[in-house]
């Protein structure tokens, strides 16, 4: 009774690797398409375009509203806590720091995957029920690269400039509360943000994150779409597992960035 | 275009097992289609006739048996090697599959955009020339969600023939579509078949229309295949098979009778 309890638990345990392994080689195999049709004609360029606006253009209001108000938060919280050491001198470095190294491109690859990565993943899906990736397929012409390639490429080229607007409005968000509302001075606010943020290793450390993370959800949410179950059950799960998946992974590869490279 | 001498052989499926989950679709299903004929592919609901069609496209793959189209061994064919026989094959979904992103013109152009070398003026004639065959020439600018279902289905079976295929491949293309259109889209299925040599697969649960231009008739029924002419098929007097036909027509004995100076 009991080996045979603990034989099914093992079985499982096996499946469950074997099953793991097995997604990891699918999603391989789909980037190195995706990335063998990104350097190769015909480029689409129309197509990446439109793409681009619906990834980038579209989630620009979310990104500049959310960037403004964590920069407020930020600016607020860290006024409180510096002041207790008496360095509000220092708020500007902080939120700065912050915002460039680690909330800028994690937030913006979280709200990018909720708005534009759950959308992409939606919508082919629901091309995957209306035959319309067969339909591709029918007419000789690869879904990957006319469907998937724009997209993920759209979401690599997008994340970065979404980021950059995003840390903008947080640094405004922060210089108004600090310096507004709770009556920091201007100008040493910005010295020690400026005095404090390094272009070669913060700014450019930012710009890789967010394109790493840009080419994840781009990978994650066509992936998942594409390989899609044929039902309104299967559009579903797509739209969840994009979110799932590409938040816990850009909140994971995040953390192996930081520690590997320091930024 | 593509040039209709590179197919010489026929479609031939032998021996072909398909199973959905546990229900099983086809069990040794063995038929083949001659090259320039009009095949119609009949049954009831879930016999698996769109499942026979997209075992031709190579968007199944059979679980056991054979499928050869264009000369190539589809189950053990390539994405690639596949892309090549889809060349030879224009497809109509039961739903259309229009890409919703485009407007109808768009959609009726993109496969001579990806694979022809013609100007978009060309493109542009040629386009305007398949809406006018099936009966859509105002249409070009709409997008599929601005039309009917029947009007959806004949816009994308502009799409499947604007490249002049040798097969083609229609899932239900008289579905959903009024007696006038019933008998033009059949016109042109015929018409096409005539000009161009063209390989005709037709899934269809109008027997009107399929006795009128079947050259055969499969009848999809246990996972298996019962083909003949029309008249091979009457005088088979096949339980199954005039069980349908006769629901279909109306009365017991109208498929025997259908024979009798009805023209095929």
């Amino acid at each position: 009774m009991i080996y045979s309890q603990l034989q099914e638990r093992v079985q499982g345990l096996g499946r469950g690797c074997l099953d793991a392994v097995l997604a990891l080689g699918r999603i391989s195999v789909f980037v190195a398409a995706v990335a063998a049709h990104a350097v190769r004609p015909p480029w689409r360029f129309r197509r990446l375009v439109d793409e681009v606006f619906d990834v980038g253009v579209l989630s620009v209001a979310i990104v500049c509203l959310s960037g403004a108000t964590v920069g407020a938060v930020l600016g607020l919280q860290g006024y409180v806590t510096l002041s207790r050491f008496g360095a509000a001198n220092s708020l500007g470095a902080v939120v700065g720091l912050v915002l460039v190294r680690e909330l800028g491109p994690v937030l913006t690859a979280l709200l990018v995957t909720g708005r534009a990565g759950s959308a992409m993943a939606a919508e082919i899906a629901s091309m995957v029920t209306t035959n319309q990736i067969d339909g591709l397929r029918m007419m000789s012409i690869d879904p990957v690269d006319f469907v998937a390639r724009p997209k993920a490429l759209a979401m690599l080229f997008a994340m970065p400039m979404l980021n950059a607007l995003f840390i903008v409005f947080a640094l405004f968000g922060g210089y108004v509360v600090g310096v507004e509302l709770l009556g920091v001075d201007g100008g040493t606010y910005v010295t020690s943000m400026e005095e404090s943020i390094d272009l070669r290793n913060d700014v450019a450390g930012t710009l890789l994150k967010s394109l790493v993370f840009g080419a994840l959800v781009g990978a994650i949410a066509t992936y998942r779409g594409y390989t899609s179950e044929p039902t309104a059950a299967g559009v579903s799960a797509a739209t969840t597992g994009t979110v799932v998946t590409a938040s816990v992974a850009v909140l994971v590869v995040d953390y192996m960035i930081t520690a590997l490279w320091g930024v | 275009m593509n040039q209709p001498t590179s197919i010489e052989e026929r479609i031939h499926l032998q021996d072909v097992y398909v199973s959905r989950g546990t229900r099983e679709v086809f069990r040794g299903l063995s038929c083949r289609f001659a090259r320039g004929r009009i095949a119609v592919v009949m049954g009831g609901s879930g016999a698996g006739k769109s499942t026979l069609l997209r075992l031709v496209g190579g968007l199944v793959a059979p679980d056991g048996g054979s499928v050869r189209v264009a000369g190539t061994q589809i189950e053990a064919a390539s994405e690639r090697e596949l892309f090549r026989v889809r060349d030879h094959i224009g497809m109509l979904f039961q739903e259309g599959a229009l890409l919703d992103s485009l407007t109808v013109f768009q959609n009726v152009a993109l496969p001579l955009q990806e694979h022809t070398r013609l100007s978009e003026s060309d493109i542009a004639a040629e386009v305007q020339r398949r809406l006018q065959a099936v009966g859509l020439p105002e249409t070009g600018p709409l997008y599929p969600r601005e039309l009917s279902g029947g009007m959806l289905r004949r816009a994308a079976l502009a799409r499947a023939i604007v490249t002049d295929p040798e097969i083609l491949l229609c899932d239900e293309p008289f579905s959903g579509l009024d007696p006038l259109n019933v008998q033009r889209i059949e016109r042109l299925l015929v018409e096409l078949n005539q000009r161009l040599g063209l390989t005709l697969l037709v899934t269809s649960h109008h027997v009107p229309s399929a006795l009128r231009m079947a050259d055969e008739i499969v009848f999809l029924t246990d996972g298996r295949a019962i083909s003949g002419s029309p008249d091979a098929l009457r005088a088979l007097g096949d339980p199954r098979v005039e069980a349908f036909f006769d629901a279909e027509l109306g009365a017991p004995g109208r498929f025997a009778a259908s024979g009798v100076g009805a023209g095929g």
